[in-house]
């Protein structure tokens, strides 16, 4: 059983749900201590991020880097623009791959729900040929490779 | 918007006539018989590859007199679907294993170094 919504809300934006079995205090925790971070915000099976920056104050830098150990890598940099702790955090971020995407506007909220927390994160949906660059389908390459290749660009910070 | 769904789309793909058939559409619009011209396959077999194009929502089809001429739809690839079910994906994973360090930390048995 999938525990997270994720929908579209009109043609901008993303928002994703999801509860925790924390308090509030521990998942914002998890979002903005750069030990925790690397633990888990990983994608798919196989990747790692050995570099992790994260200055979760007002104009902080964030810099993950991940790698997937046989030469595939990419990584993503923001700011934080507004830090209210643990209820909400607002940053900007940016895929390189190597080139930037647009800057995703992310507001992530923590709601204390039933002694655990509601996670509700509303970020920008990146326009068309974003996400084509993100996806890079190779159609002459066939599906199967291209979602191979895409598990690593999908932007899952 | 794209409705259809993920698999009506990766199904249109799984074919090389269809892939074939986008090719040529990608240079512009082209009747059916002209789609058809390439292929050593008859026209109503073409004409059901391009139902189930038109059926993923990769291409549209408009009605010229008597032809049918065929044409990308113009989000029909844009993956908006392959986007929002790969972010999906990562997140779900991303979320199982915040799960088992945030309940590593509840039973005392954590993990994480603390500072």
């Amino acid at each position: 059983m999938s525990k997270l919504t994720l929908d579209t809300d009109g043609d901008r934006y993303v928002v994703v749900k999801r509860r925790f079995a924390a308090s509030p205090e521990a998942v914002y925790r998890a979002h903005t201590d750069p030990e925790l971070i690397q633990q888990w915000m990983l994608g798919p099976e196989g990747w790692t991020m050995p570099v992790c920056q994260c200055e979760p104050v007002a104009g902080g830098k964030i810099r993950y880097e991940w790698t997937n150990g046989e030469g595939g890598g990419f990584y993503l940099t923001g700011e934080f623009i507004a830090l209210d702790p643990p209820h909400r955090i607002e940053h900007v971020e940016r895929m390189h791959m190597p080139n930037p995407t647009p800057d995703n506007h992310i507001v992530t909220t923590f709601v204390a729900d039933g002694g655990g927390t509601l996670m509700t994160m509303r970020m920008t949906l990146p326009d068309a040929a974003t996400r084509e660059a993100m996806l890079a389908t190779g159609m002459d390459r066939g599906m199967e490779a291209s979602y191979q290749r895409l598990e690593g660009t999908a932007g899952w910070a | 918007m794209q409705t259809t769904s993920l698999d009506a789309t990766l199904g249109a793909l799984s074919d090389p006539t269809r892939r074939a058939i986008l090719a040529r559409l990608a240079q512009g619009e082209a009747t059916v018989g002209e789609l058809a011209a390439p292929f050593p396959i008859s026209q109503p077999a073409v004409s059901r590859h391009i139902k189930v194009l038109t059926e993923a929502g990769l291409i549209l089809q408009r009605v010229d007199g008597t032809k049918r001429p065929c044409r990308l739809a113009p989000h029909g690839l844009d993956s908006l679907e392959d986007y929002l079910e790969t972010l999906r994906r990562g997140l779900e994973k991303n979320y199982e294993r915040l799960d088992l360090i945030l309940a590593a930390r509840n039973d005392g048995a954590s993990p994480i170094r603390r500072k």
